[in-house]
């Protein structure tokens, strides 16, 4: 940190090693289990059900993959996914900018209303099943609207962005926009937005990631499996198949046994490649974005 | 929270503007466009469920719609109250709220100060980006690797004690495990990510404070203690209110995904009671009193610990 010209002391030294180890610790434990699983998901079933492989791949098979791409629902799932993801995203951004935009002019005329009316949606809302009957009284079951505009903006998005125009769009450039008589609209879309690319991006991928993970809307929205994103279709490989394995190991003989033994280690190996496949687009492009997605966050907690 | 500067700002100036009120408001009017379809966003999507609510007290019939059933008062809820599930699904929301808490909320803050003892560098950054990553695992797969690691025949983590010769036990369908679980599970995939807000706190502290500390002898660890620590207690005063605010409102999609009949002992809280009563069973008029009573509780829970905090130290949400 601060004078390394300094030497340390001998329990400065003592600290900073256990910190480093300390570090180390916490990054071989989140990395661990993401390794195992790539490694998983190309060794063959005996060694990873048995445990043998623990590390690096084993007996290297991308019979897992194979089924994965055989699987039409994956495919239709992945479409689905990125329909609902970038037509999202787009409404989203459509109607938290505008908003933000609108509530962060100091000369809004009734700016104090809507924000209160929007901040009460943090503390209190209609709860679960009114707004199941709500989607269901608008006809809007088994649509992708069902899926896209319950959730479409979110105040806490909506207040981040507001802070970032106060901050950043200075004042003076609306009263010369205003002198000049170039109407708000252009202002915003030839000036306000390409200044404000950062938080675009921010915003973007925020309700971009949401949008990709979720499955708790199109589990209840849903019932056209046509219609159904991927994290559904990763639902009924991941968890619900693996119920039921549980729950039929009752009373077979040994026969059966061994032969569902050996289905329950492809059931696995199927799990693996299938957890790769659904969450490498977004582990891939990470890294190159993170730092979007930590200025978002420092911008959220200095609003405080 | 925070608009009140903004506010001032605005008085001030407005002042002497007030008869141009109606001027300012129609020179303005594309700004009612911009607002527009947030306005309308939060009113149907938002208002529409609130204004549902009122079944809570009525017996729903889908042909009448939310104004048209007939009133109960308060029948679902002493059916609530007085159901033998009532202090299980307290219990087991609070008492998963209560040691996510314990567990999850001591940790970021613990990262956060040792990743701000680590000068930058690619060390720093490579434990960075990878204990963040996993915030961006969905929760179905997150569901489907705990699944996987702790089967009992072929899960890594069952293997893993076996080797150090523990008898794993069935962690997935054993009750006592399922917290447990839980709460372990979020805090590995939530831990890192969750050091960002206070590392941003800690950016802010004066480097003079260290270098003049750094003269008077002070060690590392003092440093970490006298001028680190005290730096962190708004921020952690105020996602504590939030925590406590959401006590009875835990992740209930995980819940779900891992809940079986098995382990329901000690898995159903009242969120997921709520989908499966209401959307599964679809007994519509009775969950809405159960989701509602959860709502209010969480709403007087987060007043009432915000004033607690307001009076004994400046940092309140309002």
């Amino acid at each position: 940190m601060t004078s390394q010209a300094i030497k340390e002391s001998r329990g400065d030294r003592v600290f900073l090693v256990a910190n480093y180890l300390y570090l180390l610790i916490a990054l071989v434990i989140v990395a661990y289990p993401v390794l195992y699983m790539l490694s998983a998901s190309i060794s063959s079933p005996q060694a990873v059900g048995s445990g043998e492989m623990w590390l690096f791949p084993k007996g290297i098979t991308f019979e897992g993959y194979e089924r994965v791409f055989q699987d039409n629902r994956i495919w239709s799932g992945y479409a689905n996914t990125i329909l609902y993801t970038v037509t999202g995203t787009l409404v989203s951004l459509a109607v938290t900018l505008p908003a933000a935009y609108a509530l962060a002019r100091r000369d809004f005329v009734g700016r104090n209303f809507f924000m209160a009316m929007f901040m009460v949606t943090m503390f209190f809302g209609g709860g679960l099943v009114p707004s199941y009957l709500l989607v269901k009284d608008l006809g809007m079951i088994d649509t992708i609207w069902a899926i896209i505009l319950p959730g479409a903006a979110s105040i806490y998005n909506i207040i981040v962005t507001r802070t970032f125009f106060m901050s950043t769009i200075p004042r003076e450039l609306e009263e010369a926009a205003q002198i000049d008589g170039a109407s708000t609209t252009r202002l915003f879309l030839t000036v306000v937005l390409p200044l404000s690319m950062p938080i675009v991006a921010v915003m973007a991928l925020f309700y971009g990631v949401g949008q990709w993970n979720s499955y708790f809307s199109a589990l209840i929205y849903l019932n056209d499996e046509t219609k159904y994103p991927l994290q559904i279709i990763l639902r009924q490989i991941l968890v619900l198949q693996e119920m039921s394995a549980q729950t039929g190991g009752g009373m077979i003989d040994a026969s059966t046994a061994s032969a569902l033994n050996n289905k329950a280690e492809i059931a696995a190996l199927v799990k693996y490649a299938v957890i790769i496949v659904a969450t490498l687009p977004i582990i891939v492009i990470y890294p190159f974005l993170q730092r979007y997605f930590v200025q978002g966050v420092m911008i959220g907690s200095v609003k405080g | 929270m925070g608009t009140t500067n903004a506010a001032a700002g605005l008085q001030t100036q407005a002042q002497p503007q007030k008869r141009r009120g109606w001027r300012r408001i129609l020179r303005n009017w594309e700004l009612y466009a911009f607002i527009a379809p947030a306005f309308f966003y939060f009113l149907i999507f938002a208002y529409g469920p609130m204004y549902g609510i009122q079944i809570a007290f009525k017996n729903y019939v889908p042909t009448l719609g939310f104004a048209g059933s007939p009133w109960v008062g308060f029948d679902h809820f002493t059916r609530f109250f007085n159901s033998y599930y009532f202090w299980d699904l307290i219990w087991n929301t609070l008492s998963i709220s209560l040691y996510e808490l314990a567990v999850g909320f001591p940790i970021p803050i613990i990262l956060a100060l040792a990743f701000n003892e680590v000068k930058n560098g690619w060390f720093k950054k490579t434990v960075q980006t990878v204990t963040y990553a996993p915030h961006f695992i969905s929760v179905v797969v997150m569901a489907g690797m705990i699944i996987t690691f702790l089967s009992p025949s072929t899960g890594i983590i069952t293997h893993m004690l076996e080797w150090i010769g523990l008898d794993p036990p069935d962690f997935l369908t054993d009750p006592r495990w399922f917290k447990t679980m839980y709460v372990l599970s979020g805090v590995w995939q939530g831990a890192g990510w969750g050091t960002i807000i206070y590392l941003a706190a800690l950016s802010g502290v004066d480097p003079g404070l260290h270098e003049a500390a750094i003269i008077d002898g002070a060690s590392r660890f003092q440093r970490l203690r006298h001028i680190n620590i005290p730096t962190l207690v708004p921020t952690m005063t105020i996602l504590l209110i939030l925590n406590i605010g959401s006590l009875l409102s835990v992740g209930f999609e995980k819940i779900l995904l891992l809940q079986n009949p098995l382990n329901m002992e000690a898995s159903n809280i009242i969120a997921t009671f709520v989908y499966k009563a209401g959307l599964v069973d679809a007994q519509y008029s009775f969950s809405t009193a159960v989701g509602l009573f959860n709502s209010v509780i969480n709403c007087i829970l987060l007043v009432a610990i915000n004033q607690i905090v307001r009076r004994t130290s400046e940092n309140s949400l309002w």
